[in-house]
This record gives C-alpha cells, structure tokens and sequence, in this order.
C-alpha cells in the first residue's frame, strides 16, 4: 500500500517535472553570426531589453509591444557586403497571439506577403515576420538594389533559428 | 587651412576657426520688417537635397535659415543676435541633439556640425559647445563620435556618462530627475530635434525632445504625452535654458514613429528655426499633417493621437509660446 503511494507520488512529480520544462522556453539565440549568411556581418554585440525596459530602447514605441505582452526584445546590428546598414530586431512575446497582433498593427498597406514562419511580409527596405511568440523586424538603413534578397535571405536564416 | 571635408571630419576631434564673414546676400527674408509681438519661426527649404546630405548645401541651408531668422546680413551677425553676449563670453552650449529613431531617423550629423562651425565662428570656444543626448548610442545613430574631455575639440557624450541629478524636479505631471549636462554643464541649449510622427505624441520635435534630457521619459507617456510635454518644458532648467530651436526636417517619417520606418520616410528638405517652442511645434505638426494627407494617412486627430500638447503648451497656465497662427510671423524661405 505505501509502495503504491510512493509510486504514485514519484508519477505525479515526474509528470510536473515534464511539464514545467516544457512550459520553460529554451533560451535561443537567433541571431546569425557573421557570414554565416552570404555577404552578412554581424556588426555588434547583441543587446536584450526585458518587457519593462523596453523604453529604453523604443522610448515612444514600447507601449505597443507592452500591451501584447513582450517578455523581452533583442537586437543587433548588421552590415551587408560591407556597405548596407541593417538592424535585426526579435520581440519574444508571451505568446503567438501576441506576436500576431503586433504584426496586425504594424503591417504596411504596401508590403509584399511571405512564406516566412507563421506569416511574414516585406518592402524595400524590410521585412517582418512572426513565428510562435516571436515577432521580428529586419530594417535597412538605405535603399539598394540587392538589398530585398539580402534582407530576405538574412530573415531566413533567423526564422531558422527560432 | 582645412577645406570643407576635412572640417566635418575634425571637427568633433579638433575643431577648426574658419573666420569666414561672408555675406548672406542670397538668404531670403532679409531686411522684411518684423512684426512685433508675433513669434518668428522659419521653414527653409532646399529641394535638391533630397535626402543626400551634401555638407556645403546644408550649411548654406543653415546659413539661410539663421539670416532669415534674424534679418542680419553676415553669419556672425545672425548668430550673435541669438547667442546672449554672455553666453558667448565663455560659457557652455549644448547642443540637444535626436538619435532615438537609430541611424535612419535622427538628427543628421552634417547639420549638427554646420552649428558647431558657426557657433565657433561667432567666437564660441569648440570646448565651450557640447553636442549631447541620452547616450553614446544615440550619438552613433547621429553619426557622432564621443569626446568627453578634450576641451581644444567640440565635446559629444551623452547622459550615460554625465548622469542624472539625485533631486526630483516636479512641474505638474511631470515628476523626473534631470540630466546633469543640462543642469550643470550647459549654460544655454540650441535644441536639434529630428521631426518624426509619434506613435503616442502625435509628433515629436521641439518640446517632445526635452525627453531626452530626463531620466525616465516612459513615465510622461499617458493621455498621448498631454499634458507631460508641456508640464516638463516649464521646469525652470529647460524654460530658461532651452532657448532655440534649430530644427532638423531634411528628413522626416510621417507614420510609425518614433522608429525608422523607411516605408514612410519623406524629405521635407527643411530646416525649422524659431525661440518659441510652442510656435515651432504647431509649424512642424502643419508639415507631418500636409505630408500624411499627400500619403493617404488620416489626420493625427482622426488616427486618435493629435499633439494636444502644443495647444496646452500655449494655455494660460504653461506660457510656452503661442499655437495661433494670427500671432506667428512664418516665414518660408
């Protein structure tokens, strides 16, 4: 009879262990070191903003993200061929929904629609996507001629990674 | 003697005393009587820069603006009816200048050093002038290098390294701490804001700049930043300091602000003078209106963040400036 409880109650416990590591969210790191895309280097260190700090990011621009529930948001900069000036942002929300209304918010009129992660899009000079709880923001600094299939190939290569 | 290219390179590190007084015989507005009791605010404009920063047409764009401003006929002139003869005699100006939008979107560095240059011209030591913002990032972003000692050289850092005050200043809404480079090392501020849309404000740029100057800004943000904005321009160290704004609108994004969004990048290819805050903002918020009319965007009123503040800013309580047009002398040039 004790047996059975202690069973029971090594079941139950390894039943909550599973589950509480499969809430935790593994920690990823999504962005691409350098040349790791064609043409690509990562041009400095990259930086991380908890939800509450966000402000000191994207004082003005926070409260966006905060009311979809940001957990965090890293980013880092980038340089194509040594010229294109880009920066990769990654929004880690508490969950999809929340990275699904971001990217409902921020959507221009004129971006061109992609295959990337859960649903992405593009213009000239960016692209974002979503993937589960990440939204993500890719933004050239300057127009270029290569810059669109620099900056969707530099994408691909981060919803890899998430 | 270092040309032009060799002076925006240097300058930051080692500046240099051109002593030129050429005469602004081409500046517009010059020698148009004043209209006493309005607020003088100019637009000028040069449409081939269209986003290229060309050094020597945005000086000479500069040097319009302030000839304009001032209707004096030499550049020393023009900056010496601004600069307080005091000011000049040896004191700290600071140069407040905009890199929260990251390189995209901020405060270019070609017109920051266009005002170093003239202010050292006028005769202010390049020691005495302090080009600053929230931090080293944000001077990047405006293409600036940090120099925070080298007096014989234009001083760049930000408040990351001078900090804040430990005193809270209080002014209505606003309850902050003030940075210390306004508070202690700077005995006037020019204020060089980039003009941006704003998610929250409506715009940002000469009052939204302030800020920058304290330590926590996201406490400001509530009621689309009304009345914060203008409760933090009447703390005494930013009403009384604080007296000019030379404005940067060569570029602009007219939707998504405060970030770079390039999808909505446009170039006024302007400069915004003025000593009324209040007159400047109301000029600006007319702009980023016309640009999102011409963009299919609705008004700032109908998309639910109109600058409210600017009025509030010119009510009886705060004093700021006026938002009226019947008492504002705009002159485009």
């Amino acid at each position: 009879m004790l047996s059975k409880s202690l069973l029971g109650a090594l079941l139950c416990s390894l039943v909550l262990m599973m589950a509480f590591s499969a809430c935790k969210k593994k920690a990823v790191d999504p962005f691409p070191a350098s040349n790791v895309v064609a043409g690509w280097e990562k041009t400095g260190e990259t930086r991380v903003f908890a939800g509450k700090d966000l402000w000191q990011y994207v004082d003005g621009d926070a409260e966006q993200y905060v009311s979809a529930g940001v957990v965090n948001t890293s980013t880092a900069d980038y340089k194509y061929k040594g010229q294109l000036e880009a920066v990769v942002d990654v929004f880690t929300m508490s969950n999809a929904a929340g990275a699904g209304k971001v990217m409902g918010t921020s959507q221009s009129q004129d971006s061109k629609p992609l295959q990337l992660g859960d649903a992405g899009s593009a213009l000239s000079q960016s692209v974002v996507f979503r993937k589960g709880p990440y939204y993500v923001r890719i933004v050239a600094y300057e127009a270029t001629p290569d810059g669109p299939q620099a900056l969707l190939a530099l994408a691909q290569s981060v919803v890899a990674k998430l | 003697m270092n040309d032009r290219r060799d002076f925006l390179k240097t300058a930051a590190t080692g500046a240099v005393l051109l002593g030129t007084q050429s005469t602004l015989a081409m500046a517009a507005g010059i020698g148009k009587p004043e209209q006493p009791g309005k607020a003088r605010v100019v637009i000028a404009r040069d449409a081939s820069l269209k986003g290229v920063m060309d050094e020597t047409k945005v000086l000479a764009l500069l040097d319009k603006a302030m000839a304009s401003y001032t209707g004096r006929q030499t550049q020393v002139e023009a900056w010496k009816h601004v600069i307080p003869a005091n000011i000049l005699a040896g004191k700290t100006i600071g140069l407040k200048v905009n890199g929260l939008g990251g390189r995209g979107i901020s405060t270019h560095a070609v017109l920051i050093m266009a005002v170093c240059e003239r202010l050292q011209q006028a005769g202010v030591a390049a020691g005495n002038i302090v080009v600053w913002d929230r931090g080293a990032r944000d001077l990047a972003a405006c293409g600036m290098t940090v120099n925070t000692s080298d007096r014989s050289k234009v001083r760049c850092y930000g408040s990351d390294v001078a900090g804040y005050e430990d005193q809270q200043e209080a002014w209505g809404t606003a309850r902050i701490r003030l940075a210390k480079l306004l508070t202690r090392e700077c005995d006037m501020v020019i204020n060089l804001p980039i003009l941006k849309d704003h998610e929250m404000a409506g715009i940002t740029f000469s009052m939204k700049n302030m800020y920058g100057v304290v330590d926590k800004p996201n406490t400001l943000h509530a009621n689309n930043c009304n009345p914060s904005v203008a409760d933090l321009n009447c703390i005494p160290a930013i009403r009384t300091k604080v007296r000019l704004t030379i404005g940067d609108a060569l570029t602009s994004v007219c939707q998504g602000g405060p970030v770079f969004h390039p999808e909505h990048l446009w170039y006024p290819n302007a400069l915004i003078v003025g000593e009324d805050r209040v007159a400047v903002d109301h000029t600006a918020w007319q702009l980023i209106e016309g640009q999102r009319k011409t963009a299919g965007l609705p008004d700032l009123a109908t998309a639910g963040r109109a600058p409210k503040y600017i009025a509030t800013a010119a009510d009886a309580e705060h004093r700021l400036g006026v938002n009226d047009p019947q008492h504002m002398h705009l002159m485009e040039v």
